[in-house]
């Protein structure tokens, strides 16, 4: 039985990838809020998870989804900590616009 | 001689020091006086213990000091013949004036701060005479070199002293660093510093292989020693150094310090054997010092300026004995001198203090009826240095004379030219002050007063030692001092004089000069009664009372174009230097000025600044290269 990725090829995958890659970075650049910024950040994780995917199977080597359960463990870890900061500026501020985060300033 | 005395020999002096540092301010005057009196004492008896019971040197090893390659250093002291007559008379005299200064400086505030130095001093003298190698010498070199800034510079409130203090400094880091070089070139010549190594390596070397460095490391230290000994043309700080309080200037820049040059060429005599070349330079810089100060004590009318001049001039007689290969002799000379100068010092301070400060003696006159003892002793010590029998001056430099004799003729004419003048500017010091009528203030005449019996002790202790002193080493055959200083010496054979017609007559004809030179003072100032009045003096009078202009002229050889270098460095050097400097500063600050704005707070353009250059950055990767 042929495998899905001898059906799509391994070309697709890596233009889907680099697609949805491209649309998370758009996200982040044009978007101001917090939530949705992470949302795309969130795409781009995936589109890089995806293509390790892809080449895993290609190569037969079964590292690569190895390394994304490793990267989804410590993505999930990671919005934990995200959202939580996310909840103690808005408690602070009174919302989560990113234009109103200029403390920094130096 | 166990190790837990020679310790406490050793450190006695410092744990005063330590005690009179930390909880002097809260102790009573006395109380300061007192641990400072009796660390000092302490030290003296067990060197009076090491004295009669030590017959082989011992050495006292406390711990490893460092070791580069074959040269090791260690902390180890070595009590032997030499180190134990130096450590006498230091601690004995120290004891002595550690006394007197309990009346002396009674009424000043810093007193325990005094008594501090005084016994760091001490610590520091015993370690330069006992230390085993050329660098623990230099530790105790260094520390009684601070001790004397330090005392120099006691009143400190006066500007004046405080440069006095820096000009004796100064003048002794010159010293130092020939000491210093000195060392260096041993150590490397020998690959040891111990003073046994050295002259070990000296006796298998011999005078063929090496000389050449032998006899620079022997002019070096000769430096050192003209430093720290006040010779030409480094003396000029020991008058200044009279701005101390009088029992330092007795202490340290007659009796004890002032010797340590005269110490270390001793110390390493068989260096000096084997460079004769520089055996003539320190006889001849020695009869030159002797003759050079004694002049310009002739016409001084500061007590204590008299007796500094006379104290240069009788080191240079020191210097003269060294340089005529005779160590024992000038080591005789360093001990009697020690015990008249200190008692000269003593009672000239005695003096100033009965006339609470006045040291001019154009303000003095008539002390005899006033202040017997110390008039009595003065008298003695005079008797001594001016070298009339049967005092212990006389023994001494005699044998000075009668060395120089033998060696060489020109040398014997200067050094007795110098001991005539000796007795003549003494006398006049002695009939100036204690002669004819009080010509001070009403006020001062009704406050004269015998010192304390705390005053009086150490002069008449010191005035006994000043007779009879020269027992230890009379010309007549088995003179106990060369007996006693045999082993250092054991190297070479000893030349004592026989004593002929010749010394006899040379013997007549020094005591003879001295009487001359007693003489013309009894006829100036008792019977004419003159007293040097007015600062306006012509022709060589003028030249000796400006001390032949040598501070104008090293003001003006070295100090002035000092300066000029220094004010040249800081107007034209150090502002372009700045300049650039602060160039440097002010691009980088402009850059940060311009830096800083791309720092804005936004959120959202760092992430644009971010994905950008990512972007940028992978199409030059892929795409254009």
């Amino acid at each position: 039985m042929q495998s899905i990725l001898e059906q799509v090829g391994i070309g697709n995958y890596i233009i889907l990838s680099a697609l949805l890659f491209c649309i998370g970075a758009f996200g982040i650049l044009y978007r101001r809020n917090a939530i949705i910024m992470f949302m795309s950040i969130e795409i781009m994780l995936n589109a890089v998870n995806l293509l390790l995917v892809a080449f895993s199977t290609y190569h037969q080597d079964a590292s690569g989804q190895v390394f994304v359960f490793f990267t989804m463990a410590v993505a999930a870890a990671e919005v934990a900590v995200g959202l939580a900061i996310l909840v103690s500026i808005y408690r602070n501020i009174g919302n989560i616009d990113i234009d109103n985060l200029k403390n920094l300033k130096g | 001689m166990n190790t837990t005395s020679l310790i406490v020999l050793l450190f006695a002096p410092l744990i005063g020091f330590l005690i009179n540092v930390f909880f002097g301010r809260k102790m009573s005057k006395n109380l300061s006086g007192v641990v400072g009196t009796a660390s000092v004492l302490l030290s003296f008896v067990i060197t009076l213990l090491l004295f009669f019971s030590v017959k082989q040197p011992i050495t006292l090893h406390l711990s490893e000091w460092f070791s580069i390659g074959k040269l090791a250093v260690n902390f180890d002291f070595v009590f032997d013949q030499l180190s134990i007559l130096w450590l006498l008379f230091v601690t004995g005299i120290g004891t002595l004036i550690h006394i007197y200064s309990i009346s002396y400086m009674h009424d000043d505030e810093n007193m325990y701060k005094f008594f501090a130095y005084l016994n760091l001093f001490i610590f520091f003298m015993i370690t330069l005479v006992a230390g085993s190698n050329l660098l623990i010498m230099f530790i105790g070199w260094e520390g009684v070199g601070l001790c004397s800034y330090l005392l120099i510079g006691f009143w400190y409130k006066n500007q004046d002293y405080n440069d006095a203090a820096k000009k004796a400094f100064i003048m002794n880091r010159i010293g130092d660093l020939g000491f210093l070089i000195g060392i260096f070139i041993l150590g490397f010549a020998t690959n040891t510093l111990e003073f046994s190594g050295i002259q070990q390596a000296i006796d298998v070397d011999g005078v063929v292989s090496t000389s050449g460095w032998y006899s620079i490391a022997a002019f070096c230290l000769f430096v050192g020693a003209c430093g720290k000994s006040a010779q030409l043309p480094l003396y000029t700080w020991l008058p200044d150094a009279m701005a101390g309080p009088t029992p330092v200037s007795a202490l340290i820049h007659a009796a004890t310090m002032v010797t340590a040059g005269i110490f270390m060429i001793t110390r390493m005599n068989f260096l000096f054997d084997i460079a004769p070349i520089v055996q003539n330079i320190i006889a001849v810089v020695g009869v030159t010092t002797a003759l050079v100060a004694a002049s310009i004590g002739l016409v001084q009318n500061d007590i204590k300026k008299v007796l500094a001049y006379s104290t240069v001039s009788q080191l240079g007689l020191m210097f003269l004995a060294l340089g005529l290969g005779a160590y024992q002799v000038a080591v005789f000379h360093v001990i009697t001198h020690a015990f008249f100068k200190a008692c000269l010092f003593l009672g000239s301070g005695s003096v100033i203090h009965a006339l609470h400060g006045e040291q001019d003696m154009r303000k003095m006159g008539g002390l005899r009826g006033s202040m017997k003892i110390t008039y009595i002793t003065f008298l003695i010590a005079t008797l001594a240095i001016a070298g009339l029998p049967p005092f212990a001056g006389f023994w001494s430099k005699d044998e000075i004379l009668l060395t120089a004799f033998h060696e060489n003729k020109v040398l014997w004419v200067l050094a007795t030219i110098a001991s005539i003048m000796t007795a003549f500017y003494m006398f006049r010091l002695l009939y100036l002050t204690f002669f004819n009528e009080f010509r001070g203030t009403e006020e001062q005449k009704k406050h004269l007063h015998e010192s304390p019996s705390l005053i009086t002790f150490p002069l008449i202790v010191l005035a006994v030692l000043s007779a009879l002193g020269g027992l230890i080493s009379l010309p007549f055959g088995n003179s106990w001092l060369n007996h006693y200083l045999m082993p250092i010496f054991a190297h070479k054979e000893h030349a004592e004089h026989h004593l002929g017609a010749t010394e006899y007559g040379l013997m007549a004809f020094a005591v003879l000069g001295a009487l001359i030179g007693i003489g013309i003072a009894y006829n100036l100032y008792m019977k004419k009664k003159e007293v040097p009045t007015s600062d306006e003096v012509q022709g060589l009078h003028k030249v000796l009372s400006n001390k032949y202009y040598i501070d104008e002229i090293y003001m003006a050889i070295i100090v002035t174009p000092i300066y000029g270098l220094a004010s040249f460095s800081k107007n034209f050097i150090e502002k372009y230097i700045s300049k650039s400097v602060f160039g440097l500063g002010n691009v980088v600050s402009v850059l940060s000025i311009q830096g800083k704005k791309v720092q804005n707070g936004n959120v959202g353009f760092y992430l644009f600044a971010f994905v950008f250059s990512i972007s940028a950055f992978l199409i030059y990767l892929f795409l254009i290269r």
